[in-house]
């Protein structure tokens, strides 16, 4: 099979996706000079870089996760807004992953080139949704790409939690989340489920979730947990805590009275991955798209070509081959492939 | 189907005993029979019969999955059922991809009597279709079910229990009518609910529930009066049942589990008698009494073969008489039960079994000398139990004790530790010793370069492994332990550390064996923590050669 001649100018180098017109690099693993950033998790913004090209909220994360002078220069590109870079154009569209979270796409030589980034197509209330933006290739995430991964609707699962925590009013209910995206989105699933006590949340958990309240989010009433304090077992019974997954067994969760440990991923579909964990409440949620979503999506944009990344790769090929969609993996080395 | 998939769903998330327990006790109340009875024998003994799914389903699903897909799918979820139902096209009505089968899902009883009637060749077709009618955890649920051992962390026991919790009655008065009932138990569930008379065992050989002792405390001996007393070894083996009837017999565990087929010597030996005995499974070779280990070579075995049988020879020492013929003995003090013990034996006199002997005593000193010498003697302590105790079921206090040998101590060094689960979970509470290897030229290990730089003196060679325990310490002292491990880290993997060979424990333990697990070629039995020695230096542990020492040979009684 012949690549696709934008292989030509965008390819893959040990920093991560080159586009060599642009002399830029889609989320680098490793400092360089200029870089497209698709969203803030820390597999795809990494600190160090001399200009960042993102979405303002992109780099309002960034700049609370690593500090103001995390890179030499940023550039705030809005959806839609197209930017030129040694005669390619740029437009960043919405991924429908986390809060500023951009698919990012590159029009060089008449070929159209979209980087999902990491993307789902399902609604969440703390991020615009996802845009199909028709294109030659597709750069596909692969977190979930076998077919036994079908999320549950999310809102449902929420309701299971609050369901969960009216029965069991003598324990508390610790959920494993991660800080960016997943506890937001939870915690407006949670509200929209009629759960409206306060709900208490792990110092990890704190800025970013201010930072989506400046950007006129509405949670309700939080109430941040000192990680120091001595408190009593007992005034968390009946409560929700979040926090981030791995203080669910750390001596962090001892304050806690007899607590069910709940964890919201997508993994939790596959028992072993629950038991694993050790969680009495596994709860079926993802920013990520699911084996459907990932097809629908690959055949809704058109693309001619399809190369995918950053997960199950050989599975998502393998069924497009059976599509009769010309496919390869992409070896980009770095990302997180345990991504939630 | 539904509420038994709820409830898989439910116990593989719980760790906690206490609600798995209520788990089940909440669904064997809330559902009907039949359902409630097969998902009882789901859970406990198995349905009457199961189907090679393992074969069925790859074919059922090379229809509607690629197969390159499945194969990636099922390395990656690790179980063919769970497998199946996730990739199942969820065709009822209103689901994502329905192509209209609205019809409701099936029953536990609808399955089990479909499946149980259906024509091999019909398996499949009859599969797809009732697969068609679940979600998620109802096609898991089911596969599970026809699979026949849904292994969801529920025993037998366990099951049980939650009845006798469920319905308030005795766990012992289930299982002594458990081997006289079929699923789906409906007898068994009608006289749970007060709705008819207990299940009558009729001609089968059934389980009575096993008296059981208390462990000797030191403020016992005041209330005891060496007259009132009878004294026998404790063996070490394990304790059985034999129940016969009619030609029919049953072996059984001390939670009732029926283990006959792994003692085929010991079934012909009580075929055709009338009796239910109480006694000690044990390997016996020319009178000696074999160590526990030989007797672990037979348990679990569905099939023994002729080698099994002649290397490891079963036997059973009788304690007590429950039975003779019809008549119940377990209203009679001890003392007139073990007469008609010995006279039932001497008359049906079945082989390879004996009586377990008295020991004589006239006052408590003497029997403490006896006691003293039992470690000697390769015996695992004393008996004691009242001469006017009737059989009773459980433990019932004040009427039998046992009165274990002295454990045997060691100074260990803490070598790794891992962390616990449930209530633990957030500590490292499960420690791996060993002690120092002297039995050759001492190897430098990571530990022992560690060990010579954390102690004044050169650290005397290689830690082995010996033993692992997460018992004997209070909460506070776990809660220093744990603290002495984390900052005391050398390497991590997963949930384990290796530490710095520096902390001693003095580990309690009865017997030491040989093993091929651990790398020092023995282990410990019943291992705990008896002290934290925060004082000792790690240099000043035993040796291999000294637990080595402590292997003992049969007990010749
Ligand atoms: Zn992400
Ligand atoms: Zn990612």
């Amino acid at each position: 099979m012949r690549p696709h001649r934008a292989s030509r100018w965008l390819y893959p180098r040990p920093e991560g996706l080159y586009c060599e017109p642009g002399g830029f690099f889609i989320d680098p693993v490793r400092p360089v000079d200029k870089s497209v950033i698709t969203h803030g998790h820390a597999d795809h913004a990494r600190r160090g870089h001399g200009a960042v090209l993102a979405t303002p909220e992109t780099i309002a994360i960034m700049k609370i996760r690593y500090g103001e002078a995390c890179a030499g220069a940023f550039q705030e590109a809005a959806y839609g807004e197209a930017t030129a870079v040694g005669g390619v154009r740029i437009g960043l569209a919405p991924a429908g992953h986390i809060l500023g979270s951009a698919q990012v796409v590159l029009d060089y030589d008449g070929s159209r080139v979209v980087i999902s980034g990491d993307y789902k197509r399902s609604a969440d209330p703390t991020c615009s949704p996802f845009e199909v933006v028709p294109c030659d290739v597709f750069v596909s995430e692969a977190t979930f790409a076998l077919p036994v991964f079908r999320h549950e609707p999310a809102g449902r699962e929420a309701s299971r939690l609050v369901e969960s925590i009216r029965q069991q009013p003598a324990r508390t209910h610790l959920l494993g989340v991660y800080g960016l995206g997943k506890c937001q989105r939870m915690i407006a699933l949670i509200r929209a489920a009629g759960y409206d006590a306060p709900i208490h949340l792990h110092g990890a958990l704190v800025a970013l979730t201010e930072f989506y309240a400046s950007q006129g989010f509405e949670f309700g009433a939080l109430q941040p947990i000192a990680t120091d304090a001595r408190t009593n077992r007992r005034d968390f019974a009946g409560s929700l805590v979040m926090c981030p997954p791995a203080a669910i067994a750390d001596r962090w969760s001892r304050r806690f009275e007899d607590p069910v440990t709940a964890f919201a991923s997508g993994w939790m579909r596959v028992r072993g991955r629950a038991l694993q964990r050790g969680v009495e409440l596994p709860l079926i949620v993802s920013d990520h798209a699911d084996w459907p979503e990932l097809i629908a999506t690959i055949e809704q944009t058109g693309a001619e070509e399809v190369w995918v990344t950053h997960g199950r790769e050989d599975a998502l090929v393998h069924q497009l081959s059976l599509m009769g969609i010309p496919a390869r993996a992409l070896t980009l080395v770095g990302f997180d492939d345990e991504g939630d | 189907m539904q509420p038994f998939a709820k409830l898989l769903d439910q116990l593989a998330c719980t760790q906690s005993r206490n609600r798995k327990i209520a788990l089940l006790a909440d669904y064997f109340t809330a559902t009907p029979d039949p359902d409630r009875g097969w998902a009882l024998a789901a859970l406990s003994d198995g349905l009457p019969y199961s189907l090679p799914l393992r074969r069925i389903l790859p074919e059922l699903m090379a229809g509607t999955v690629d197969p390159e897909l499945y194969r990636l799918s099922r390395d990656y979820v690790g179980d063919t059922a769970e497998t199946v139902s996730l990739l199942w096209r969820d065709r009822r009505k209103g689901a994502a991809s329905a192509t209209g089968d609205n019809r409701s899902p099936p029953s536990i009883s609808d399955v089990v009597m479909t499946f149980g009637t259906a024509p091999r060749d019909c398996v499949p077709r009859l599969l797809a279709e009732t697969l068609d009618r679940l979600d998620i955890s109802g096609r898991f649920a089911l596969l599970k079910l026809l699979a026949g051992a849904p292994r969801v962390g529920v025993s037998a026991r366990l099951a049980k229990t939650a009845l006798a919790i469920a319905f308030e009655h005795e766990v012992g008065e289930i299982e002594e009518v458990w081997h006289a009932v079929d699923p789906p138990y409906r007898e068994l569930f009608g006289w749970l609910t007060g709705k008819s008379a207990k299940p009558d065992p009729g001609s089968r050989p059934v389980f009575r529930p096993l008296m059981l002792a208390h462990p000797i405390e030191d403020e016992d001996w005041a209330r005891l009066d060496p007259g009132e007393l009878n004294a026998e070894w404790k063996w070490d083996g394990i304790r059985v049942q034999i129940a016969a009837i009619g030609g029919h017999m049953r072996l059984f565990s001390r939670t009732g589990d029926d283990i006959s087929k792994s003692f085929p010597e010991i079934a012909s030996a009580f075929t055709r008698r009338h009796c239910v005995v109480d006694g000690e499974l044990l390997v016996v070779r020319n009178g000696d009494v074999a160590p526990f280990n030989d007797l672990q070579q037979r348990l679990n075995r569905k099939t023994v073969s002729a080698r099994m049988l002649r290397d490891y020879p079963a036997h059973v020492r009788l304690y007590d008489l429950l039975f003779d013929a019809g008549e119940d003995l377990r209203g009679l003090p001890f003392e007139e039960r073990r007469k008609r013990l010995a006279a039932w034996h001497e008359n049906a006199a079945p082989p390879l079994t004996d009586l377990s002997a008295t020991v004589r005593f006239s006052s408590f000193e003497e029997l403490s000398a006896i006691w003293q010498g039992t470690r000697a003697d390769g015996i695992e302590g004393l008996m004691l139990k009242r001469k006017s105790s009737p059989y009773l079921a459980g433990r019932p206090k004040g009427h039998w004790w046992k009165w274990k040998r002295a454990p045997l101590t060691l100074d260990c060094v803490l070598m790794y530790a891992q962390r616990g689960s449930g209530k633990r979970s957030s500590f490292y509470s499960d420690y791996t010793f060993g002690v120092w290897r002297d039995d050759g030229p001492a190897t430098l290990s990571l530990e022992a370069n560690y060990g010579s730089e954390t102690d004044a003196h050169a650290a005397p060679g290689e830690l082995v492994p010996v033993g692992k325990a997460y018992s004997g310490f209070t909460d506070e002292e776990l809660r220093k332990l744990d603290r002495f491990v984390r900052t005391n880290t050398l390497q991590r993997f997963g949930p384990v550390r290796a530490v710095a060979p520096t902390l001693v424990l003095e580990v309690a333990f009865d017997a030491v064996q040989f093993s091929t697990r651990h790398k020092s070629g023995v282990a410990m039995r019943f291992p705990r923590i008896a002290r934290i020695r925060w004082d000792k230096p790690a240099v000043e542990a035993d040796t291999l050669t000294t637990i080595k020492a402590l292997i003992r040979a049969p007990a010749t009684l």
